[in-house]
């Protein structure tokens, strides 16, 4: 049976049809999500787009963890449900506590758009388990607000439990701390990643394949996992 | 967040005489209605007094523009209808300047069966399949950009975006030709990083991917910078919008944003005047952009129109409410009765006047049945956009005259007016126009007699310096600021000399877009300029393989009161409608953009022009890049076209001397056009692995640019009737147009030639790429290492406007940088490029005798000869002779 994977569109969400793209791409079946509606509709995986949900007029993601389908997500989360949140979707999981941290303000203080080598330190995940630790690959990074923080003691417990997922290569585009680019849950279940995997999917439009190997390791992981 | 107003009930006969139903939705304006009468200037009050001053020069209305509007009415027009004819006769919304020029456009237009909507819609629509069309516009946001250089953009991507889904297409990417005064100018510093973030800011938050776009500097811009802005929009052709206001007794729905203060009298005061000092106080002129409000106006938008519920739809940009009711009420011959209380305000002290001279952002007026209202309604709830019914469509008038617009405020008549007198019977004036004085020194004053770099070693240090230098460096500091990405459709984007976007995924169709231009050359001559910008774009789009079919324009021109622009901007548009008339596709919508000058300074000329073209599946796109090839494998570099010595008006002269004048290189369109075709035939076949047009900086910013682009190195050989003290400089730095540099895999040389030759093409081998060598390497005068010419051409921007560090290169490329960089001295005997010097014919006779008296050009000019096999012509003197029909050397031209 195809896997179903959901994908959240917020009012403002921009990247959603390409995360669904991605999805059919790796071969399983996009099912879109909307804000309003609570419930999931029977997916086994959850994507949550990059965008700027509900304008981010606030602090990115602020609003939308109030979403009523973020609700039901974060307890399917806590269920094993894996949930992938991307650039915005990182933020969102940040503000509803799935992940901890925060996302501030580039360090340079511009929105950055490049393409972004990036090392995979976890391969672990129910999002990177395709791919070997310390592999590198190449993603295409996009955002105003992907600088990551966290408290010294998180970093470190991050990093001693095998939590951060990726780091930039070369230079940091936005100033993150540790070079984090993504970070995962102590469940691995639940995965933060500020590059866009879901545009480097396909030779035409993107800088490599590397991000399909992110939407085939859920497939990978939902085949392996207990049902 | 919607809101459900009164039902529409009355009917228009019954107006004033039974009014509408009192509503107050405001308790905070629940002022007395004695209070109201007495602010309100009423129709019944113009009435009775025609004596009352009123202050139409202050808003831009000469005597006799307000002795029509009297003699239109009847009577003096109440304060909204004075506020509503000053928007509407104003320079940018009734382009009572050009309109007898513009005409052109349309008269010269080659037919095209493509078309869908053309000049005057909202913005032209092209058919490129059975199911599908694009429509694409640029428009200006210039002035506002000076005053408010971060709003000013955001506004100005917004506005062209609304434009678009005004057409019934979704907005699928946007492009930003932009121009600034000196690099180094302090207000610079203070102009370009606001610019760039706002178009990054809007365009990014609206989700729309930049393709490409322009990065200019010139002191003639500094008071008045250009941020033009292009939208390409895609829709299934079923789907085409309207603007009429068709069927009495339908609903007119006010959709997306509240109405503000803010931007009144923007396009009057802003667009249609010079600025002075003072310009500063304008700030409240300005719009201020919520790019959120206008996704979800987006995509509640492509709700309606999918589920055909929709009637007619407009857009408000400048003018705001006054533009979209008397557009569409005067594009269908109808009338229309507008409740203007209705309006949601957010600003509840507003006046009528101010009401509807806002040009709040993110509104579009819809007209609806009133069986669909509800559904309507429903929709822009669920995507949490308001939406409010204001009006009624009314018949036309019993005697078959089209209808009248009548406008209460609180159960007042405010404006009782035909809409179509706003709309179609502003004035129109022909212009005094006189070429201006200087034109004639200006272009006797030649670049060609200029002291060029005449040692490899001057030469050298040119190119270095040239690819540094603001207008050709590296503009990743701006274009990292927008997203590429997104919607993942691009296929080509920023550096590519086109952005190309696939359309649709199942076929791959798609479409190559180009914007360009180029002040100077306009400048020295307006008629060539506008033609030269034009083949550019046009060739920017030919390269990725892809077919023109349509063109738009922006015309940034200084003001038309001074018959010297007045002149340029006749050449200008001539030289455009010739142009397109020459290459068979039409213009299928524009803008035009006046009083771009402060004090008696105005810009250069500034045609800013956009190419569209088809390409039946974007994976046989071609960019510009050299390709990495395996070791000891190489591709061949081919320069399509002839090189004159054509220095007029270039980067080089500017760049190196501070120095304008001349006239701009020729341009050919007919040669243009055969470039087209050769390429597109060369993309579908798959012959080339690289092409890149040649412009502003020649041939050595071309050969550096896709050097760069992946990290491989070229060695060039220069063709011997180019040998000699500065004339290896005219090869590598010339500007003539009609030219390309393309690289041909191995194994293709004879087939592409051969294309060639059919085509009727000049082309030259002038050398090879090298993917080990690690440099640009042109043979006799220099080498340089591509970390070189990467730091050189990368870091003037952040070193101007600081912050960002330059590109980092990708895996793929440090791959190629970490080859060995000391293949400096081929053997001569297995080196490609000394092979290509052998095969080389000799040069044509430089000065061959075809001198002409009003033209010494031609005594210069070494053009290459056109050849059908490179080996039987070696050595050829005569290439005349052995042309394939139907072409001639550039001597005879």
């Amino acid at each position: 049976m195809t896997a179903r994977v959901g994908v959240v569109t917020f009012p403002g969400s921009l990247d959603d049809g390409d995360a669904a793209r991605a999805v059919r791409i790796a071969g399983a079946q996009p099912v879109r999500l909307w804000h309003g509606d609570p419930e999931l509709h029977g997916v086994d995986a959850v994507v949550l787009p990059g965008g700027f949900s509900y304008g981010d007029y606030l602090r990115c993601g602020a609003i939308a963890r109030f979403a009523p389908v973020m609700e039901t997500i974060v307890d399917a989360a806590a269920g094993g449900l894996p949930v992938l949140g991307i650039c915005n979707g990182f933020q969102i999981l940040c503000e509803a506590h799935l992940l901890p941290g925060a996302l501030t303000r580039n360090q340079h203080l511009h929105f950055r758009n490049r393409d972004q080598i990036l090392r995979i330190e976890s391969a672990g995940t129910a999002w990177t388990n395709v791919f070997q630790p310390g592999q590198e690959v190449l993603i295409p990074v996009k955002n105003g607000e992907g600088c990551y923080v966290a408290d010294p003691a998180t970093l470190d417990a991050l990093e001693a439990e095998g939590r951060v997922v990726a780091r930039y290569v070369g230079v940091n585009p936005n100033g993150s701390q540790r070079d984090i680019a993504a970070i995962t849950n102590p469940a691995g279940n639940v995965v933060g990643i500020m590059p866009h995997p879901e545009h480097a999917v396909e030779a035409l439009t993107g800088p490599s394949l590397d991000g399909l190997g992110f939407f085939t390791s859920v497939l990978k992981h939902l085949v392996g996992a207990p049902a | 967040m919607t809101t459900h107003p009164d039902p529409v009930r009355d009917t228009p006969e019954a107006v004033p005489a039974t009014p509408a139903q009192p509503v107050q939705p405001y308790p905070a304006a629940s002022a007395g209605q004695a209070d109201w009468a007495d602010r309100v200037d009423t129709v019944p009050r113009a009435e009775g007094t025609p004596e009352e001053l009123q202050p139409y020069a202050e808003l831009g209305l000469r005597d006799d523009e307000y002795d029509r509007i009297r003699h239109i009415l009847g009577r003096r027009p109440t304060q909204s209808e004075l506020a509503m004819y000053s928007i509407m006769w104003s320079e940018h919304c009734s382009y009572k300047s050009s309109k007898v020029h513009l005409r052109q456009f349309g008269e010269k237009a080659p037919p095209s069966d493509r078309l869908l909507a053309g000049i005057g819609e909202n913005a032209g629509v092209v058919r490129v399949s059975d199911e599908l069309a694009v429509t694409f516009k640029v428009e200006s946001h210039n002035h506002p950009s000076f005053v408010e250089p971060y709003q000013g953009a955001a506004t100005g991507v917004g506005g062209i975006v609304r434009d678009i889904l005004a057409m019934g297409a979704r907005p699928v990417a946007v492009m930003d030709p932009l121009r600034f005064g000196a690099a180094d100018h302090p207000d610079t510093a203070r102009v370009l990083p606001g610019v760039v973030a706002g178009v990054g800011g809007y365009g990014n938050c609206l989700g729309l991917p930049n393709i490409g776009g322009e990065v200019v500097f010139d002191p003639c811009y500094q008071g008045n910078p250009l941020v033009n802005a292009l939208c390409l929009g895609v829709l299934p052709v079923s789907r085409l919008q309207n603007k009429a206001a068709v069927g009495p007794g339908n609903v007119v729905v006010l959709m997306g944003a509240k109405t503000g203060r803010d931007g009144i009298g923007g396009v009057s005061v802003l667009a249609s005047a010079t600025f002075t000092e003072g310009s500063e106080q304008r700030r409240p002129s300005v719009q201020v952009g919520d790019p959120f409000t206008e996704k979800l106006l987006i995509e509640a938008c492509l709700e309606l129109y999918d589920a055909e519920l929709v009637a007619g739809i407009q857009d408000l940009g400048g003018a705001g409410l006054t533009c979209a009711l008397t557009e569409t009420a005067a594009a269908a011959g109808t009338g229309m009765r507008v409740w203007l209380e209705r309006v949601p305000l957010r600003e509840p002290s507003m006046d009528p006047h101010e009401i509807l001279a806002s040009e709040s952002q993110e509104r579009m007026l819809l007209v609806v049945e009133p069986a669909k209202l509800e559904t309507v309604l429903k929709t822009c709830e669920k995507w949490g956009v308001l939406a409010t019914a204001i009006g009624e469509v009314t018949a036309p008038e019993p005697d078959g005259q089209p209808g009248r617009l009548l406008i209460t405020w609180r159960d007042q008549l405010v404006v009782d007016v035909p809409p179509g007198s706003l709309v179609d019977d502003g004035p129109v004036y022909a212009r005094p126009m006189r070429e201006p004085a200087d034109l004639i020194l200006l272009q006797a004053d030649r670049a060609e007699t200029l002291p060029r770099p005449s040692d490899p070693d001057a030469l050298r240090e040119t190119v270095l310096r040239m690819i540094a230098s603001p207008n050709l460096c590296d503009k990743t500091w701006v274009t990292e600021q927008y997203d590429r990405y997104v919607l993942g459709n691009t296929v080509l984007a920023q550096p590519e000399d086109s952005g190309v976007i696939r359309i649709d995924e199942r076929t791959g169709l798609g479409v190559a877009l180009s914007v360009d231009g180029n002040g100077r050359y306009a400048r020295l001559d307006p008629y060539h300029g506008a033609k030269l910008a034009l083949a550019e774009a046009y060739r920017n789009v030919v390269v990725t393989g892809a077919t023109p079919i349509a063109v738009t324009d922006c015309l940034n021109f200084g003001s038309p009161e001074d018959p010297g622009v007045m002149w340029q901007f006749a050449e200008a548009v001539r030289g455009l409608a010739d142009g397109c008339a020459e290459l068979g596709i039409p213009v299928t919508g524009g803008n035009v953009s006046f009083y771009n000058q402060t004090g008696a300074a105005a810009i250069h000329p500034t045609p800013v022009v956009g190419v569209l073209g088809v390409l039946d599946n974007v994976a046989e796109r071609v960019a510009m890049g050299f390709v990495p090839r395996p070791s000891g494998d190489h591709d061949q570099l081919f320069l399509l076209g002839e090189t004159h010595v054509e220095l007029s008006g270039s980067e080089w002269a500017w760049v190196t001397h501070q120095h304008l004048g001349g006239v701009p290189p020729q341009v050919d369109l007919a040669r243009e056009k055969q470039l087209g075709e050769l390429l597109a035939a060369a993309a579908r076949v798959g012959h080339v692995s690289s092409a890149h047009d040649l412009s502003d900086g020649g041939l050595a910013q071309s050969l550096v640019e896709s050097c760069l682009r992946y990290g491989v190195g070229a060695r060039i050989a220069v063709p011997e009737r180019f040998e000699g003290t500065s004339m290896p400089f005219v090869f590598l730095f010339s500007e003539s147009a009609g030219r390309v540099l393309v690289s041909v895999p191995r194994g293709h040389e004879k087939a592409f030639t051969a294309l060639c030759a059919e085509h009727g093409v000049p082309w030259e081998l002038i050398g090879v790429t090298d993917s080990t060598g690690g440099a640009l390497e042109v043979h006799g005068q220099f080498r340089i290492g591509l970390d070189e010419l990467r730091e050189a051409h990368s870091a003037t921007l952040p070193a101007l406007f600081g912050g960002v560090q330059p590109v980092e290169l990708t895996v793929q490329d440090s791959a190629v940088e970490a080859a060995p960089v000391d293949a400096v001295e081929a053997p001569v005997e297995a080196d490609p490029v000394a092979s290509v010097e052998d095969a080389e014919p000799h040069a044509e006779a430089v000065s061959d005798g075809v001198e002409s008296p009003e033209d010494d050009r031609p005594v210069e000019r070494a053009a290459p000869p056109v050849r059908q096999q490179p080996i039987e012509a070696a050595g050829e003197q005569d290439t005349a002779t052995d042309a394939p029909q139907g072409q001639s050397s550039a001597d005879e031209r």
